[in-house]
C-alpha cells in the first residue's frame, strides 16, 4: 500500500514537473516569436507619425453625441448614461419641448461631459438604450485651463431625430 | 594570429625585460586590474542596451532608439546621468554601512572574475580550487544585499534584503551540486583542466541526460541567485519598489546595477566554461574539414559566444516569466531543485564511475 502510494507520489512529481517545463516553454516560443518578428511590434511612434497614425479600432479618446446634417442627434435625455457613470461625469440637463400636437415632451437642454473625470470606461455607451452617444477617438486634449474641458455634447439649437423615443 | 594569451606573453615579456620581478608583478597586478574595470564598464553598457532591446522585441516594442545609431548610446547616455546625479544618504541611514554596501557588491563580481578562462591560456589566476572559489566568493554577495537593506533603514529595503538572503541561501545549495555534478564527471575543481577534459567535445553532448538536467538546474538556480526576474523578489519593482536599493541614488545606485550585470555576465561564463566547454571550439567527431573551420575562429569569440548565449537566455527567462512568490520560490527549491539534483548527482557519479560518458 505505501509502495503504491510512493508510485502515485512519483507520477504527480515527474508529471509536475514536465508540465512546468512545457508550460515554460510554451511561454518562451511566444516570446521568441515577437523577439524575431518586428512586425508585430505595435509601438506609435507618436508624435513623428502624427500623419499616418494608426490607432487600434478599441482605442477610446473621448465621449461624443454624433449629429446629422440636419443638426439632429439621437439623445432623448434618459438620464441612463448619467446614472450609468461610475465617477459623475456626465450630467444630462433636460427641458420639456412642446411637440405639435400640444403635449409636453422631455428633451435634453444640455448635455454636460466632463472630459477631465471620464476614465474612458465605455458604461455610459453601453448604458445609452438609442446609440446617442459613442467614444470618439481624439486623444490631443491638453488645455491651458481646466474649464475647456467641460464641454457640451449636444450642438446649439440641435434636436431630436424624427422617429426615435 | 593575435590572441590575448599573445598580447599578454609580449607585455609580459617586455615589462620583465625592463624592470625587475617586483615591479613586473605590481605592474603586471595594476594592468590587470584596470583591465577588470574596464571590462566591466564595457559590459554594463553593454549588456543595459542588449536587455532593453531583447525586452523591447519580446514585449513587441522598439526600445530605445533615439541616442545614436538605433538607440545603442543609450546606455552610455544614461551612465552620464547616473555619473552626475547626486548620491544621496538618507538621514536615518547607517551612513558606513550604507555606502560600503555598493562596493562590496562590485567587488564580489570582480573577485569572480579572477579564475575565469577568457581565451586559450588567457586566466588571471588559475587556482587549482577554482569551482570552490566561485561558489565560495558568489555567496558573499548576500552580504552585501542584506548590508544595503539593512542600513537604509526603509521597510522595504529590510523586507527585499530578507528575502534575497533566504533566495540565495536556499539556491546556493542547487546550483553547488550542478556544478558538482561536472566536477565528478572531470575529477578537477580547476577551471582551466575542466575547460581541457572538454577538448573532445563539451560535457552538456558527453555527459548526457544528467549532464542536461545538471545545465537547467544551474541555469535555474544562478538566474535565482543573481536576484533576476522571475526570481527578482528582492528587488520586485512592484510590491518593494526596488527592494534593497530603493533609497540608493546617482552613483552608488550604478555600482549595484552595474554588479548585477556582472554577475549575470560571471555566471554565465562559469556556465559556459563548466557545460559548453569555454573557449573550446565546437567539433564533431572526427570531421576534420568542420573541426578546423571551427579551430579557425578565436578562442575569445568562443568563449563571449557561449557567454552572451546564456546571458540572452536568462535575459529570455527574465522577459517571458511572471515573478514567483516567496513560497513558490522556496518550493521550488526545496521540494523540486533539490531532491531532482541529488537523484542526479548520484546519476553522475554511477555515469562517471562506469565510464559511461564519452
Ligand atoms: S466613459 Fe465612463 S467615465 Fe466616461 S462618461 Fe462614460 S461612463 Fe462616465
Ligand atoms: S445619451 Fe443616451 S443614455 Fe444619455 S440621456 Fe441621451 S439617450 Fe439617454
Amino acid at each position: 500500500m505505501a509502495f503504491l502510494k510512493l508510485i502515485m507520489f512519483l507520477k504527480d512529481y515527474i508529471k509536475d514537473v514536465f508540465g512546468a517545463i512545457k508550460s515554460l516553454a510554451t511561454g518562451m516560443k511566444r516570446t521568441g516569436y515577437y523577439f524575431t518578428h518586428h512586425k508585430e511590434i505595435i509601438t506609435q511612434q507618436y508624435p513623428d507619425n502624427r500623419e499616418t497614425l494608426h490607432l487600434p479600432e478599441r482605442f477610446k479618446g473621448e465621449v461624443v453625441m454624433p449629429h446629422d446634417e440636419n443638426n439632429e442627434h439621437r439623445c432623448t435625455g434618459c438620464t441612463a448614461c448619467e446614472l450609468a457613470c461610475p465617477n459623475g461625469t456626465i450630467k444630462v440637463v433636460t427641458k420639456f419641448d412642446i411637440t405639435p400636437d400640444g403635449k409636453k415632451k422631455k428633451a435634453i437642454d444640455k448635455l454636460v461631459y466632463h472630459l477631465e473625470l471620464c476614465t474612458m470606461c465605455n458604461l455610459c455607451i453601453e448604458a445609452c438604450p438609442s446609440d446617442a452617444i459613442k467614444m470618439a477617438q481624439t486623444f490631443e486634449h491638453s488645455v491651458f485651463d481646466r474649464a475647456q474641458l467641460t464641454k457640451v455634447l449636444n450642438k446649439p439649437g440641435s434636436k431630436i431625430m424624427d422617429g426615435v423615443e | 594570429m593575435w590572441s590575448f594569451s599573445k598580447i599578454a606573453n609580449i607585455i609580459h615579456e617586455w615589462l620583465s625585460q625592463t624592470f625587475n620581478v617586483t615591479w613586473t608583478t605590481i605592474i603586471e597586478m595594476v594592468i590587470a586590474g584596470v583591465a577588470v574595470i574596464s571590462l566591466f564598464a564595457v559590459l554594463g553598457l553593454v549588456l543595459v542596451i542588449m536587455e532593453r532591446k531583447v525586452s523591447a522585441w519580446m514585449q513587441i516594442r522598439l526600445g530605445p532608439n533615439r541616442v545614436g545609431p538605433k538607440g545603442l548610446l543609450q546606455s552610455l547616455a544614461d551612465t552620464l546621468k547616473l555619473l552626475v546625479k547626486e548620491g544621496m544618504t538618507p538621514n536615518g541611514a547607517d551612513k558606513f554601512l550604507f555606502n560600503l554596501a555598493p562596493f562590496i557588491a562590485m567587488m564580489v563580481a570582480m573577485l569572480l572574475l579572477a579564475p575565469i578562462a577568457f581565451a586559450k591560456d588567457f586566466q588571471l589566476w588559475d587556482l587549482n580550487i577554482g569551482v570552490l572559489y566561485v561558489s565560495a566568493i558568489s555567496s558573499i554577495s548576500v552580504i552585501s544585499i542584506l548590508m544595503a537593506g539593512w542600513a537604509s533603514n526603509n521597510k522595504y529595503s529590510l523586507l527585499g534584503a530578507m528575502r534575497s538572503g533566504a533566495q540565495i541561501v536556499s539556491y546556493e545549495l542547487s546550483a553547488g551540486l550542478s556544478v558538482l555534478a561536472i566536477v565528478v564527471l572531470t575529477g578537477s575543481l580547476q577551471l582551466s583542466e575542466i575547460v581541457n577534459s572538454q577538448a573532445n567535445g563539451w560535457w552538456i553532448f558527453k555527459g548526457h541526460i544528467p549532464a542536461i538536467i545538471a545545465f537547467i538546474t544551474f541555469i535555474i538556480a544562478v538566474t535565482a541567485e543573481t536576484n533576476r526576474a522571475p526570481f527578482d523578489l528582492a528587488e520586485a519593482e512592484s510590491e518593494l519598489t526596488a527592494g534593497f536599493h530603493t533609497e540608493y541614488s546617482g552613483m552608488k545606485f550604478a555600482l549595484f546595477f552595474l554588479a548585477e550585470y556582472a554577475n549575470v555576465f560571471i555566471v554565465c561564463a562559469i556556465g559556459a566554461t563548466l557545460f559548453l566547454g569555454g573557449w573550446m571550439p565546437f567539433h564533431i567527431g572526427n570531421w576534420n574539414g568542420f573541426n578546423n573551420i571551427m579551430d579557425w575562429i578565436p578562442s575569445s569569440v568562443w568563449f563571449f559566444g557561449k557567454t552572451f548565449f546564456l546571458i540572452f537566455l536568462i535575459m529570455w527567462f527574465r522577459w517571458t516569466f511572471p515573478r514567483l512568490r516567496i513560497d513558490q520560490l522556496l518550493n521550488l527549491e526545496w521540494k523540486y531543485l533539490l531532491p531532482i539534483s541529488m537523484v542526479n548527482i548520484l546519476l553522475v557519479t554511477a555515469m562517471a564511475i562506469l565510464k559511461w560518458h564519452f
